[in-house]
């Protein structure tokens, strides 16, 4: 019964109107300010060859807190066993700086609508909080936010994308 | 015979909206229709004038009446006569080209930007006239005009109350060379046309909503550095902060006589759902729950809302009676088929409700019959979001994507018709189909 026939119109409509007002804009802040500086993984070869890093424990590769992104399992904000290690060392960074601020950014992957995910990430990111709250770090020095899908660092529509996109994100947006 | 004709004249004096002009390039295709949609004859109308016609305004009536999947408008190559009059039209040369109904009409320049249109629509088989109608519009008012004839006819041949000339709400998404997100919020005629900016952010915009007069759009916006509801008026362009608590504050929802605001706040640990008060600001909260509750909707008696929930372990569609003060008795799950429902509409009487079905791991728009729960998937997409009805209930437009683009789509209520509203910038998403308009 049903047949795929097409038409396609193509119309360019140039709309004209006169003497109006201007919008109301909205200007954004960088939410992701902090991430360039605490993303960066510098190898300094000549140190690790010495038997130790110098410099900010934040660049080594092989210190925890080099790492600032917390991953998860579809539609769970269970923080799983590999990456507890890296909140925790956040936490206790927290716990020994009290004056140092952390955002949580909680993100998902593309599937399901935009504000259940909102609220998935928010989700996530609370159970970082929590974590990072359980080792001492004050409340006060946490500020949870969700981006839901909005965010994605990986673009395709496939697990390998969707698995990088399902994260929390551990920003010091005033530095460390 | 222009005795025969019942003409009722009105002037359209149409509030345009003070709006920033943009530039929008719309494709329309139509992938699906029946057979059986039935044929109609839009005769391009005579003009008059010593300026040039302002628009074809027959382009418009018969997109509108082939979007709607119930008409299949005849090409106008095969019509072999071009009355403008009902007394000029020789029944017999359309029955002869299997015609329905013929739409007439001749539009007259009265002055420099004042224009006589007017309209008949007759009944081919029964060789007489349903309706016609005239009026005085100024130039720019044609478009829309156009919109309304599209309305008469359809209700005129169907039953059904038009809905052609409505708005649609949307956010559209441009990422420039740098990866940087530029959003906006947009309205648009309900064909894509006249694209009117109302707002511009770096930061995500989300969930436009209609308030029920039309005139007001609530939506989440981030530019406060978390997502807040703000209310908007279209013609005015005032903008309201609605709130300012803590935590996510999402899915704006207006209750069916205006005065209230269902919306999903997480202020007190977790997304719960909550109805405002507008004149006080006053709040109720609805659910009490340790899961994620968003999404909520209205019934059209307002007695209702229903939301989406993970208390059952995946996001389904509850509904809960709520009256002045809160909920009255216990949410209900009313969703059990697929793996996953989510972001209800109702439509417009009362008795459906469109949603986000998830099976499979795809997700699709899918409508259930509230009475027997009988489930119908309306969309063939993988990520397809945001059903939103028209007021009459017979379309619901909704996200999709096509070539890595988001993209619109109107699908006919039954699942007949099926047409792309694609926009040359960037992604379009979260679409809102407004109410009728009470400004004529």
């Amino acid at each position: 019964m049903i047949h795929g026939n097409k038409v396609l119109l193509l119309g360019v409509f140039a709309l004209m109107l006169s003497a109006c007002a201007s919008t109301t804009k909205q200007g954004g802040t960088a939410a992701q300010q902090g991430q360039a500086q605490s993303g960066q993984q510098q190898a300094t070869g000549a140190a690790q060859q010495q038997g130790g890093f110098q410099g900010s424990p934040f660049d080594n590769p092989d210190n925890p807190l080099s790492k600032t992104t917390v991953y998860f399992n579809f539609d769970s904000s269970e923080i799983l066993p590999d990456d507890r290690p890296i909140v925790i060392a956040h936490a206790k960074y927290l716990v020994t700086h009290p004056n140092v601020k952390v955002v949580l950014q909680g993100n998902t992957d593309e599937r399901g609508t935009a504000e259940y995910n909102i609220a998935l990430g928010e989700r996530r990111a609370k159970a970082v909080s929590q974590l990072m709250q359980l080792q001492g770090v004050a409340q006060s020095q946490i500020q949870v936010v969700s981006f839901g899908k909005e965010h994605p660092v990986a673009l395709g529509h496939n697990e390998a994308a969707w698995s990088k996109n399902r994260r929390v994100d551990i920003v010091y947006p005033n530095g460390h | 015979m222009w005795k025969k004709i019942n003409f009722a004249v009105l002037v359209l004096a149409i509030n345009l909206a003070c709006i920033t002009p943009s530039q929008a390039r719309l494709t329309i295709d139509v992938t699906l229709w029946l057979d059986n949609a039935t044929p109609i004859a839009i005769v391009p109308f005579g003009y008059q004038g010593v300026n040039p016609e302002p628009m074809h305004m027959t382009d418009v009536i018969s997109g509108d009446l082939r979007r709607s999947g119930r008409f299949s408008p005849m090409p106008e190559k095969n019509m072999t006569e071009t009355p403008h009059e009902g007394n000029q039209v020789n029944y017999a040369t359309w029955r002869n080209l299997k015609q329905k109904y013929l739409v007439v009409g001749k539009i007259q320049m009265l002055a420099s930007n004042k224009y006589q249109v007017q309209f008949q629509l007759m009944d081919v088989d029964q060789g007489k006239q349903m309706i016609g109608q005239s009026f005085q519009v100024p130039g720019k008012s044609m478009r829309r005009l156009a919109h309304h004839i599209s309305d008469l006819v359809f209700q005129a041949i169907t039953g059904i109350r038009g809905a052609f000339d409505t708005y649609l709400a949307y956010v559209t998404v441009v990422k420039n060379n740098k990866g940087q997100r530029a959003y906006q919020l947009a309205i648009s005629d309900s064909d894509g046309y006249n694209e009117q900016i109302l707002l511009k952010s770096s930061m995500p915009i989300l969930r436009p909503v209609w308030s029920p007069d039309a005139q007001k759009l609530a939506y989440v916006s981030y530019i406060s550095g978390r997502p807040q509801i703000y209310i908007q008026n279209i013609y005015t362009m005032h903008v309201q902060q609605l709130t300012h608590f803590d935590g996510s504050n999402l899915s704006p929802a207006w209750s069916p006589d205006g005065k209230r605001m269902a919306m999903s706040l997480s202020k007190d640990g977790n997304a719960e759902i909550y109805i405002m008060d507008l004149a006080s600001h006053q709040l109720h909260r609805i659910t009490h729950n340790y899961a994620i509750d968003v999404e909520p909707t209205w019934t059209p008696d307002g007695r209702n809302l229903i939301f989406t929930s993970d208390r059952g372990g995946k996001p389904q569609l509850y509904e809960v009676a709520v009256g002045p003060d809160g909920p009255q008795g216990s949410p209900r799950r009313i969703t059990f088929d697929g793996d996953q429902n989510l972001r209800a509409d109702v439509s417009p009487d009362g008795k459906s409700v469109a949603m986000v079905n998830e099976t499979g791991g795809r997700y699709r728009v899918a409508v259930m019959d509230l009475a027997s729960g009988q489930m119908t998937l309306l969309s063939n997409g993988n990520l397809d979001d945001s059903p939103s009805y028209a007021p009459n209930g017979s379309m619901i437009i909704y996200s999709t994507h096509r070539n890595g683009k988001g993209v619109l789509a109107i699908v006919s209520s039954d699942g007949r018709a099926r047409q792309l509203l694609r926009f040359t910038r960037g992604s379009v998403r979260q679409p809102a189909w407004s109410p009728y308009l009470h400004d004529q």
